[in-house]
């Protein structure tokens, strides 16, 4: 059902308002819940962490703009907290996690397909074969450190298999730049899949830089660190594609549309009928707040909002499996690699590449997602259950 | 009880509630060729590594009382490690004092969700809570008497903390009910009890034998405690199951 942003007013912003106990609601269930509600936890809690970061940046920049900004973000970092919090508390830290990869690989995924230009597109899937090694390399430690099953956070929805290996996603800063859309001739869509896809990463980078410290052992620590800088590079990659010349205003407005975007997309797959009120709440919100921007658009800007929103909502994100686009843009495209703004086939990056010497440099002690899925192929119940037929196979035939 | 431990549902966790997914999943991930041949023992290879650096949890504190200071001296210059003895003291203090807090956690369990058959009364938790009060106290001065630090955290305290992180996560959780708490109070309890034990014997081995004797009568409350929450456990497993409590249930 399409949105039409203009005649949905939503709740005012003066109506938007929270006590403790309803920022603190009853979380959703790591076992009977569906991965894809955990994955729009995640992937909410990213937005509104995004909305809250780029406010605070744009007060630091406009003087006009500090009241305002000040009264939106307050509920935008209410609406992360209510969000945030949704999450149980018998999820650890790397359950949590693979719950992130999975966001970074299925949302990913579906803005891909979405995508009308073909270049962002192209992004997409490149970042989204490293994510996707994300998710096997963290299983395998999850395998390995607690004894326990990936599948059981990934529900069968996601393939658990090396993509662009990470050892090799190391790249030189000027590397992971991409050219941005132009912002008078890009899709809305497009503008908004950038907004959303940095999110999502920058939410992802905070994260693992938050809960690495946190583990016990020395390879858990170094795979956080080694993936955490492989988000900042995606952080730098998918906010090079947005149109720096944009005016903060202008930005703030694609924010709002992005975010009610977000969880209109939400709304429409939700099967847990608690968040689904949740989704729906918060969509009534962001319209209040996209409203408020649109009419600063315009007394401050003097400019017309529909220049720069759609007048209604594009299809939502599809929160289910890509297994099957996932798994083409894998065996095309694994071995692309970043050459400035550019991707090549690895064949043709020249000897002593930039980015060959930074990888070179930090991999140099050894590669600690290398070490935690050395030989890992996940089987369920994890890879014990193949050592167990291993020992049931032998001579002795019984487990020793 | 208002709520049992294992109703049926839709649990998601699963291989077979996804069955046809599922059989997609095991084939990518066989076609999925790791990039680095080997296993799981690169994980403790690196985690050898690390360990040769020679890092430690942290230090027993210098005992702050001229007299502290001058037995730990004295049984220093005899070849002994009487800093053992006020890190394992450091340790029962800290558990004592966490138990005296999960077993607040288990009486609102119980205002909450009732007993059963078999079960704790409400005098009988808050018999177990003053008991461990009583622990920490007589730890405390303990310590004290030996001139060492009781507000200070040992090696021994962080450590059994973090091997025991979660019971105190299981009681606080809103989500679980009395018969789960139990669970969580028995892993507590055996630790305590071998705690109380060792310690014994370490105070009988630097000549505290009065610190011993009243150690000792700790132990036997902590005994009671452990077939207590042992016999409550079974017999709310076994209730919920609809098994015959008094077959099963250990002998008290």
């Amino acid at each position: 059902m399409a949105l039409d942003l203009f005649k949905e007013k939503g709740v005012q912003l003066d109506r938007q308002v929270f006590t403790w106990k309803d920022l603190v609601q009853r979380p959703y269930s790591k076992l009977d819940d569906d991965a894809f509600t955990r994955v729009r936890v995640i992937l909410m809690n990213g937005i509104e962490s995004e909305a809250v970061r780029f406010q605070h940046a744009a007060a630091r920049f406009s003087r006009r703009l500090r009241e305002p900004l000040a009264l939106v973000r307050r509920v935008e970092h209410h609406q992360q907290t209510l969000i945030n919090w949704l999450n149980p508390p018998d999820q650890n830290a790397i359950e949590t996690t693979l719950g992130f990869e999975q966001v970074a690989i299925e949302v990913t995924a579906s803005v891909a397909l979405k995508e009308p230009d073909p270049y962002l597109a192209a992004t997409y899937r490149f970042g989204m074969l490293e994510d996707f090694d994300h998710l096997y390399r963290y299983s395998a430690l999850y395998d390995r450190l607690e004894g326990k099953d990936p599948n059981n956070l990934i529900q069968s929805y996601s393939d658990i298999r090396p993509g662009r290996p990470t050892v090799v996603e190391h790249r030189h800063p000027l590397d992971d730049l991409r050219r941005p859309y132009d912002m008078r001739t890009a899709a809305p869509l497009s503008k908004i899949h950038a907004m959303l896809i940095t999110a999502a990463e920058h939410q992802t980078h905070d994260y693992y830089m938050t809960v690495g410290p946190m583990f016990t052992d020395p390879v858990a620590r170094q795979l956080y660190a080694e993936i955490a800088s492989i988000e900042e590079q995606h952080v730098t990659q998918y906010e090079s594609l947005s149109d720096p010349d944009e005016s903060l205003l202008e930005k703030w407005l694609l924010h709002e549309v992005m975010e009610v975007y977000c969880y209109h997309s939400c709304l429409a797959y939700e099967s847990n009928p608690r968040i689904k009120a949740i989704w729906q709440r918060f969509v009534d919100y962001e319209l209040g707040q996209l409203h408020f921007v649109m009419n600063l658009f315009k007394e401050l800007e003097g400019r017309d909002p529909a220049e720069v929103l759609p007048a209604s909502l594009p299809e939502p994100i599809a929160f289910k499996s890509h297994r099957e686009f996932v798994r083409r843009v894998l065996s095309q495209e694994v071995d692309l690699r970043s050459h400035g703004t550019e991707y090549v086939d690895k064949a043709e990056l020249p000897p002593n590449h930039r980015s060959t010497l930074v990888a070179q440099q930090l991999n140099s002690e050894g590669s600690p997602s290398e070490v935690a899925a050395a030989g890992y192929q996940w089987a369920p119940g994890t890879e014990l259950v193949k050592r167990i037929e291993g020992a049931v196979g032998t001579a002795a035939g019984r487990i020793q | 009880m208002k709520t049992t431990s294992s109703d049926v549902g839709f649990n998601r966790t699963g291989l077979q509630t996804s069955a046809l997914e599922g059989e997609e999943a095991i084939e990518g991930a066989r076609q999925g060729i790791p990039s680095s041949p080997g296993d799981g023992s690169g994980i403790l290879a690196v985690r050898a590594d690390y360990a040769a650096e020679g890092d430690r949890l942290g230090t027993v504190p210098i005992p702050g009382t001229f007299k502290g200071l001058f037995t730990t001296t004295k049984e220093l210059l005899k070849g002994n490690k009487p800093t053992v003895f006020i890190d394992k003291l450091g340790e029962r203090l800290a558990f004592e004092r966490t138990g005296v807090r999960l077993y607040e956690g288990a009486l609102a369990k119980f205002d909450l969700h009732g007993t059963w058959p078999g079960g704790p009364s409400r005098e009988q938790l808050e018999g177990i809570l003053r008991d461990e009060l009583s622990h920490f106290f007589l730890l405390r001065e303990a310590m004290e008497a030996l001139g060492a630090d009781p507000t200070a955290m040992t090696p021994s305290a962080d450590l059994v903390a973090v091997t025991s992180k979660g019971v105190p996560e299981v009681l606080a959780d809103p989500r679980t009910n009395l018969v789960q708490c139990l669970e969580a109070l028995l892993v507590a309890e055996l630790t305590d009890n071998d705690g109380w034990e060792l310690l014994i014997t370490l105070a009988r081995g630097v000549g505290q034998d009065a610190l011993a004797a009243r150690f000792q009568l700790a132990l036997d409350s902590e005994a009671d405690h452990l077939l207590l929450v042992r016999r409550w456990f079974t017999a709310g497993v076994t209730g919920e199951a609809g098994v015959r409590p008094e077959v099963t249930a250990p002998a008290f």
